[in-house]
């Protein structure tokens, strides 16, 4: 039985169409106004992100990153089945709020996107849109072995296999899937990295930005969003 | 009983063998003209109003693809499933949303996986669970998964995999002795 056919070439021929609600067009407006509206350009900024600088003063921006340490919001978004592991830490078993680690509903209120597990094609355009609204100074974790290598997914058509190809990794928390307890100790670490100022994803994407572009638009065909959507 | 129900529709309706694989859990092959007939049938008369599920497997070999209709009996407690073969060159299956209005989602389903048609469903052509998928249907056997995995995302470095009969036969057995 031939079940994996080597010669397998995947199809890098097809582009997929802008939907149809997302093409530029020519609006006529009830006074009989010809209106031009081209639904990616019009409601959102173009700007792409800007690195942030740092203080002048070294002491300066050691008290900023010593507030910023103890400043974790988490966006509440759970991409995969590590979102199961955020739960305990939220209430009394684990309790992450003792630690100064909260979670916010919206990207426009937090500052940490823990990426819970794998991410499929989909979620990813997703996070990405969550991740660009995000305030700076903002920070990504990747958990589990799905967000490093692909993990248990690694031969999946539909499931990204490492995430920092996609978005600035800060800190990786390994396990599939990693126990409450070493996400605390994960973000402990993050603390300390963000106190010696080295959780500078947020300026590492700005820099990069036109590379991360590249990678996301060469797994997400249907991109039908702004390339900076904030 | 499972029995007496194909000896009661074999005589109206074009049926294959009868493969029982539990008391309650039987397979039968059905002719395609006479599928929605027997649905019915089955579903108003033989009470057989609960369609657990509708799948498809991709006979490569065959040149064909089965669908299966699996239906319950809730009150007998019996399942019977019908199996329905379609060509694979052209897949165009019939539709029963109007049978059972979930039917409708296992069709659009089965479009976007298998790339089976089922014209007149409802939405079927909209796209279900992949978001701007280009390449051939991936549930296909001929579409092969980790080739497609490796030509789109890359790799981390330090990945190792093994053999778990030769991994375990080395963990077991280190100087390879029989």
């Amino acid at each position: 039985m031939k079940d994996i056919d080597k010669s397998f070439r995947k199809d890098t021929e097809t582009e997929f169409p802008l939907r149809e609600e997302l093409k530029p067009r020519s609006v006529t407006a009830p006074d009989g106004q010809v209106i031009e509206i081209d639904p990616l350009q019009d409601y959102f900024c173009q700007e792409p992100p800007k690195v942030h600088k740092q203080s002048y003063f070294r002491i300066v921006e050691d008290f900023y990153n010593w507030a910023r340490a103890h400043s974790l919001w988490i966006l509440g978004f759970g991409t995969g089945c590590g979102a199961i592991e955020m739960r305990p830490l939220m209430t009394p078993r684990f309790d992450a709020y003792r630690y100064g680690i909260q979670w916010r509903p919206t990207p426009r209120q937090a500052n940490l996107l823990v990426i819970s597990g794998y991410l499929s094609v989909k979620t990813l355009k997703r996070a990405i849109r969550a991740y660009e609204q995000m305030p700076q100074p903002k920070y990504v974790v990747g958990l589990g072995s799905c967000t490093i290598n692909g993990g248990m997914y690694w031969d999946s058509y539909n499931t990204i296999k490492r995430l920092d190809d996609y978005l600035p990794v800060d800190l990786y928390i390994a396990g599939c899937m990693p126990r409450p307890e070493a996400l605390l100790a994960g973000f402990m670490d993050l603390k300390k990295l963000i106190r010696k100022g080295k959780a500078e994803g947020a300026n590492k994407y700005a820099e990069n930005f036109d590379w991360y572009k590249a990678n996301q638009k060469s797994v997400i065909k249907d991109w039908d969003m702004p390339d900076y959507n904030w | 009983m499972m029995r007496d129900l194909h000896d009661h529709l074999k005589t109206r309706y074009r049926l294959g063998d009868l493969a029982e694989r539990r008391a309650n859990l039987a397979f039968v092959d059905v002719a395609r003209a006479d599928l929605r007939a027997l649905l019915v049938e089955l579903r108003d008369v033989h009470g057989f109003t609960h369609l657990s599920l509708l799948t498809a497997v991709d006979w490569i070999e065959e040149g064909r693809f089965q669908l299966t209709y699996l239906m319950n009996n809730r009150t007998a407690n019996r399942s019977l499933g019908l199996r329905v073969f379609l060509d694979r060159a052209d897949p165009v299956g019939d539709t029963i949303h109007d049978l059972w209005p979930t039917a409708a989602t296992y069709q659009r389903e089965l479009r976007e996986m298998f790339g089976i048609a089922f014209p007149g469903s409802p939405r079927v052509d909209e796209e279900f669970i992949l978001e701007g998928w280009t390449d051939m249907p991936p549930y296909r056997r001929d579409f092969d998964t980790l080739a497609y995995s490796q030509q789109t995302f890359s790799d981390r470095e330090g990945r190792e995999t093994h053999d778990p009969r030769a991994h375990m036969a080395k963990k077991l057995n280190p100087e390879g002795q029989r």
